[in-house]
């Protein structure tokens, strides 16, 4: 399977080990190479200054654009949003090259253990890859492709796909090769 | 139901609320699809069903709650969500009111639209086997034409199948209008001879010798008139099914010539010599009790024994008011085809046909269904329009018969119908119990009834 890249795209230094956690996780769920992409761009149109957010489809367009070939997982510390909902954990082209996560709401303040927060970002960048494998939300509560609109959803589900959705990415790999 | 095989339909002008909404919606396995405006959405419901409807509260052109009123119309099972930018009490009140399964604030919170969406999936799964169930009902309380969900009626069910696989006579007993005919073309439909035809014929009303000729036809020249050679009913129901009701008023020379008929399968027309062999499955039926008829003489006991090979015995309804409401269904069903117009029967209507004795049975239920659907103004028949007279029956939770009712009762029971038959009319109630208004209105108030006649004191009293 063709590389996939991680790009951090936020504003504070996610420090060594977080960007290291999220690559290994997403080989092992993806069964696909996995390389860091350092690259100092950031997407220069997709901050909204009236909801203090940043835009998902213009991280992505310009993902797209300026971003290295094949797929791409970009992570980010700012609070996302796509226009009809308040926020997002993060949002992917789905079928397509790009897909981007967001740390702001995973580590809520208070959390007592940070593996915590980590573990959720690993599960939210595999769930936005799989969409970027043609993957739909999945109805098996415990698979990495369930929906979940909460923290709470993300923690009651695993890191991995269930049978099903593996079979699918399988599928989907193939025909990306 | 899944997201898979749920069609979901965004409507809204703005198009980065269509196409955020809808890839998020693609997301979790929706087949979504989007107008740009009310109008757009209009013909897309014409076209397409749909499952689940977001619509933008506030739209050029058509707006949000027009689409509402027109998805009730069109597509009344379909689940509508309306969104608005502007949380207003008044709007989503208004939303509700109209129909709207429920209502989001732009722009939503992730986990409320998906507890939402997940909310409308197990709705329209409900919906869906909401209607699977109704049709399966439908099914078990028929018998083709035969609609019943009475133990009484089941029987009959049952013994018209096993009777129908059979080629024995059979005689049906019932009140008039109770569905006798019904019930014998039904049997026939379910017989081996169902490719055959069907002859229906009423042996009361027509003279010995008339009945004796269209029976059996004739010969030319046989009788004055006879101008030709006629077949008569037996052989115009060769192969097939000879229904031939008030078999009970047939003269004592015609019983003896049916008799030979049965026993020796063989008949000649009026005025011929020819032998002619009978092929036809014979159902006879009579309201009259035969068996009094034989115990008196008037009716052929060896007729009577080779007719009443099975018997079936149709209750009247009366007995069987539990199926009420399932014939006012099966015959709106057909007054909708025949008429293209769908009416309802108001709750108070309904309640007047449980109440009614039913002299005239299903065919009557009928002929009342038939006139209130014609006289109703709108699409809802009321008390009035049925022209029922009010009920003589006993109404439920009156003294039983024999048992003295005090004046009172009788009064206000009978103001009551009167009310309900004049479907809350006040005046022509009045008028009909020959009193002025105001002492109406004081016994209405004294009574605790409503103006339809219905005991509004939960007490009952």
């Amino acid at each position: 399977m063709e590389a996939i890249h991680l790009w951090w795209i936020g504003e504070k230094d996610p420090g060594p080990r977080t960007l290291e956690h999220l690559r290994l996780h997403l080989g092992r769920a993806l069964g696909a190479p996995v390389r860091i992409w350092e690259d100092e761009a950031r997407p220069p149109d997709a901050y909204d200054e009236r909801r203090k957010q940043w835009a998902t489809s213009r991280i992505l367009a310009w993902m797209g654009r300026v971003g290295p070939p094949g797929k791409v997982l970009a992570v980010t510390d700012q609070d996302l949003f796509i226009p009809i909902l308040t926020f997002v954990f993060g949002e992917a082209q789905l079928d397509g090259r790009s897909a981007v996560v967001s740390t702001a709401r995973l580590g809520e303040p208070g959390l007592p253990d940070p593996r915590v927060a980590m573990e959720r970002l690993a599960k939210e960048g595999v769930h936005e890859l799989g969409h970027c494998f043609g993957l739909v939300h999945c109805d098996s509560p415990a698979c990495v492709m369930g929906r979940s609109p909460s923290a709470r959803d993300v923690d009651r589900k695993r890191g991995e796909f269930c049978s099903k959705c593996r079979d699918r990415l399988k599928r989907a790999g193939g025909e990306a090769r | 139901m899944t997201g898979e095989n749920t069609r979901v339909l965004v409507v809204d002008d703005e198009e980065i609320v269509r196409e955020s909404l809808s890839g998020w919606l693609h997301e979790d396995g929706f087949q979504v699809f989007t107008a740009p405006e009310g109008r757009t959405a209009v013909e897309m419901m014409k076209a397409d069903r749909w499952n689940v409807m977001l619509v933008d509260l506030k739209m050029p052109g058509m707006d949000g709650l027009q689409v509402l009123e027109e998805a009730r119309k069109l597509q009344p099972e379909a689940a509508i969500i309306m969104m608005t930018a502007y949380a207003t009490v008044d709007t989503a009140v208004t939303a509700m009111k109209l129909g709207a399964f429920d209502y989001l604030v732009k722009p939503f919170d992730p986990e409320e639209l998906s507890l939402l969406m997940q909310k409308v999936v197990a709705q329209q799964s409900l919906v869906r086997e909401n209607a699977v169930l109704r049709k399966a009902l439908k099914k078990e309380h028929r018998f083709r034409d035969l609609v019943s969900k009475s133990a009484a009626m089941q029987k009959v069910f049952e013994l018209a199948q096993v009777a129908a696989r059979s080629n024995s006579t059979i005689l049906v007993l019932g009140e008039s209008g109770s569905g006798k005919e019904v019930l014998a073309r039904t049997i026939h439909e379910e017989s081996h001879r169902s490719g055959g035809p069907f002859v229906a014929m009423s042996c009361a009303a027509l003279t010995e010798t008339l009945l004796e000729s269209e029976l059996f036809g004739h010969e030319k020249g046989s009788f004055t008139g006879a101008s030709a050679r006629r077949k008569g009913k037996f052989e115009a129901a060769a192969g097939g099914t000879l229904f031939l009701d008030e078999i009970g008023d047939i003269s004592p020379k015609l019983q003896l010539d049916l008799l030979r008929v049965l026993e020796e399968r063989k008949f000649q027309r009026v005025g011929g010599n020819e032998p002619i062999d009978v092929d036809v499955r014979i159902i006879a039926a009579t309201n009259k009790d035969l068996k009094k008829a034989v115990s008196d003489g008037s009716f052929r006991e060896d007729l009577f024994y080779r007719l009443n090979v099975i018997p079936v015995t149709l209750p009247p309804l009366r007995e069987r008011k539990e199926d009420i409401p399932l014939l006012v269904e099966h015959f709106l069903d057909r007054l909708e085809a025949e008429m293209k117009k769908r009416v309802k029967v108001s709750p108070e209507a309904m309640g007047a046909l449980l109440a009614h004795d039913w002299p005239g049975n299903v065919r009557e239920l009928r002929n009342v269904l038939e006139r209130g659907a014609v006289v109703a103004q709108g699409d809802v028949v009321k008390p009035a329009d049925l022209g029922l007279s009010p009920a003589p029956a006993r109404a439920p939770g009156t003294n039983a018969p024999g048992e003295p009712s005090s004046l009172e009762d009788v009064e206000k029971r009978h103001i009551s119908e009167v009310l309900g038959h004049t479907g809350g009319n006040v005046s022509q109630a009045a008028r009909l119990l020959g009193i002025d208004r105001v002492t109406l209105y004081n016994k209405i108030k004294k009574f605790h009834l409503s103006r339809d006649g219905e005991d509004s004191d939960p007490s009952g009293a």
